[in-house]
């Protein structure tokens, strides 16, 4: 009970500490594909901790909304990553740690940060929640019919019996699962802003998403709302990564020893994770806004016939 | 029934459904005849795997076949008619591309709906093969209704043929006389629609069949 207690709150604790500096390898290793030097590995952090230490300045016509909200999307956001089973399954709270429930944390976070933005009435803020509502309307069906891919095959959605599944029953090679797969690459780069739909270094007032929403928020309250986006990329790739290539992960509960292995494997995963989302917004560029419902509709698509090709599956 | 061999056929033929799907997304000639190759390329891949599994060495030939008529000549000589059209640099207005696909997915599962329950009997393989068979099939017809640039309507022939081949092999092979002359009036009907192109072109400056339409006194 002790040591299982201690392990979920090991878990919490990496995902927490390890969030900033996924974000910060993907920078660096951007800027050193475009033969730039590019910031430390650690700004992430450093920026965290200036951001703290700032006044936070917040506009008159704000409403208590305003203040509440960058907390509420953290500890939210803090709450869906360390639910998903990162190096160990058997954890005190893997029994919550289904996809359903990450799919409506993640929804609530979003709703939450579209409603700020357009409490100050700015008109950026109302653009940004507009853009932003309109990409998740069409990511989320995408992911919902990527999660009953995945739910058919493994018999369930609750992630630690999802990953148990792959890992140890051996599904042979599926197509539907290789469809699942792609289809889950493009909601996450929808979902976590990054370069065919949106760019997280940009500014420029016609093309930011999520940036434009976060516009009027400064010091403690901007600290947790980026601290929250990189717990969502964080989120994403250990999703992938436990569904996908459970390999390594510990199933059960077991020593420190055994534990410290699976870590080693979930930060090496990590590292694959980061490095073919730096290669992969290198080569790319970003697409126009209107075609954003064709990209996402394809993952749509690659849930919808994932799906159907499981009725012609072994199970016939 | 092993494992790996299913998996793998299953794998292929899932495949050229989601090729075919692809094919409907595709806007520009070029993408579209790159994309038709690909299909041929798959269904050479599945009808291989099938001659290895069936241990059915005819098979090798159906895929030599697909292989080198179609994945290869074909698209070259469609290349080259879409260029010497000079329409080579056009975008297709393809009107919602987002309702074709949700239609294609909808075709997917009505073949399965209608081929899975009339097979029961038959053996898990050729059931598979069947019903994906019919729904590259209808996708191919479904390329050939919502598209007007007459080219793009051959590309839906030809996947359309790639699925009656997938069908036919999945019913261990069909006899090889009838597969050489299958393949042959494939190549000979490629032959005639495109002198036809020409012709069509040389009379309306156009290869849009909706020119063909108003010229018929239907948009009157």
């Amino acid at each position: 009970m002790i040591l299982s207690l201690a392990a979920q709150g090991t878990q919490m604790l990496l995902v927490l500490l390890l969030a900033p500096l996924l974000t910060g390898y993907v920078r660096k290793l951007k800027a050193r594909l475009l033969r730039r030097r590019g910031p430390p590995l650690l700004q992430p952090y450093i920026d965290l901790r200036r951001l703290l230490r700032k006044e936070a300045i917040v506009a008159d016509s704000a409403s208590w909304l305003f203040r509440v909200i960058p907390y509420v999307v953290f500890a939210v956001s803090w709450v869906a990553a360390a639910l998903v089973p990162t190096f160990a399954t058997g954890l005190l709270f893997s029994w919550s740690g289904d996809l359903i429930v990450i799919i409506a944390l993640l929804g609530a976070a979003r709703f939450l940060l579209a409603l700020a933005a357009m409490d100050v009435g700015t008109s950026f803020g109302g653009i940004g929640s507009s853009r932003e509502m309109m990409i998740a309307s069409l990511a989320e069906p995408a992911m919902i019919m990527v999660v009953f891919t995945i739910a058919l095959i493994a018999g369930s959605t609750q992630l630690s019996s999802v990953a148990a599944h792959m890992l140890v029953t051996g599904v042979g090679l599926r197509v539907s699962l290789a469809l699942a797969l792609v289809g889950f690459m493009i909601v996450a780069l929808a979902e976590n802003a990054r370069i065919p739909v949106d760019n997280p270094a940009t500014h420029l007032e016609l093309t930011m998403v999520h940036e434009a929403m976060v516009l009027e928020y400064s010091g403690r309250h901007l600290a947790m709302i980026d601290l929250a986006a990189e717990l969502k990329l964080l989120l994403y790739a250990s999703l992938i990564a436990c569904i996908f290539v459970p390999f390594g992960l510990v199933l059960g509960a077991a020593g420190p020893q055994t534990y410290a292995v699976g870590i080693a494997a979930y930060v090496g995963k990590l590292a694959v994770a980061g490095t073919m989302l730096g290669v992969l917004e290198t080569v790319i560029a970003k697409m126009r806004v209107f075609r954003v419902p064709n990209f996402l509709g394809i993952a749509l698509m690659l849930g919808l016939l994932g799906t159907l090709l499981l009725f012609v599956s072994r199970t016939l | 029934m092993h494992g790996l061999d299913f998996d793998v056929a299953h794998m292929l033929a899932g495949g050229l459904v989601l090729v075919s799907l692809m094919m409907l997304y595709q806007d520009r000639l070029y993408a579209l005849i790159n994309t038709l190759a690909l299909h041929a390329f798959i269904l050479a891949l599945s009808v291989a795997w099938q001659a290895y599994i069936h241990n059915a060495p005819h098979l090798y030939i159906t895929a030599a076949i697909a292989l080198g008529f179609k994945a290869l000549i074909v698209p070259a000589a469609l290349r080259n008619i879409v260029f010497r059209l000079g329409i080579h640099r056009e975008i297709e207005t393809v009107v919602g591309i987002g309702v074709t696909m949700l239609v294609g997915i909808g075709l997917v599962a009505l073949s399965l709906e209608v081929m899975l329950p009339v097979t029961t009997r038959a053996d898990p393989l050729a059931r598979e093969d069947i019903a994906l068979a019919l729904s590259v099939v209808l996708i191919g017809l479904l390329m050939m209704v919502t598209r007007r640039n007459a080219v793009s309507q051959v590309a839906g022939f030809m996947s359309l043929e790639n699925g009656i081949v997938l069908a036919a092999t999945g019913a261990q092979g069909m006899p090889l006389v009838v597969e050489i002359s299958v393949a042959f009036s494939v190549l000979i009907a490629f032959i005639v629609i495109g002198i036809f192109l020409f012709r069509i072109r040389e009379r309306f400056d156009t290869v849009d069949v909706g020119a063909l339409d108003s010229f018929r006194g239907e948009h009157e």
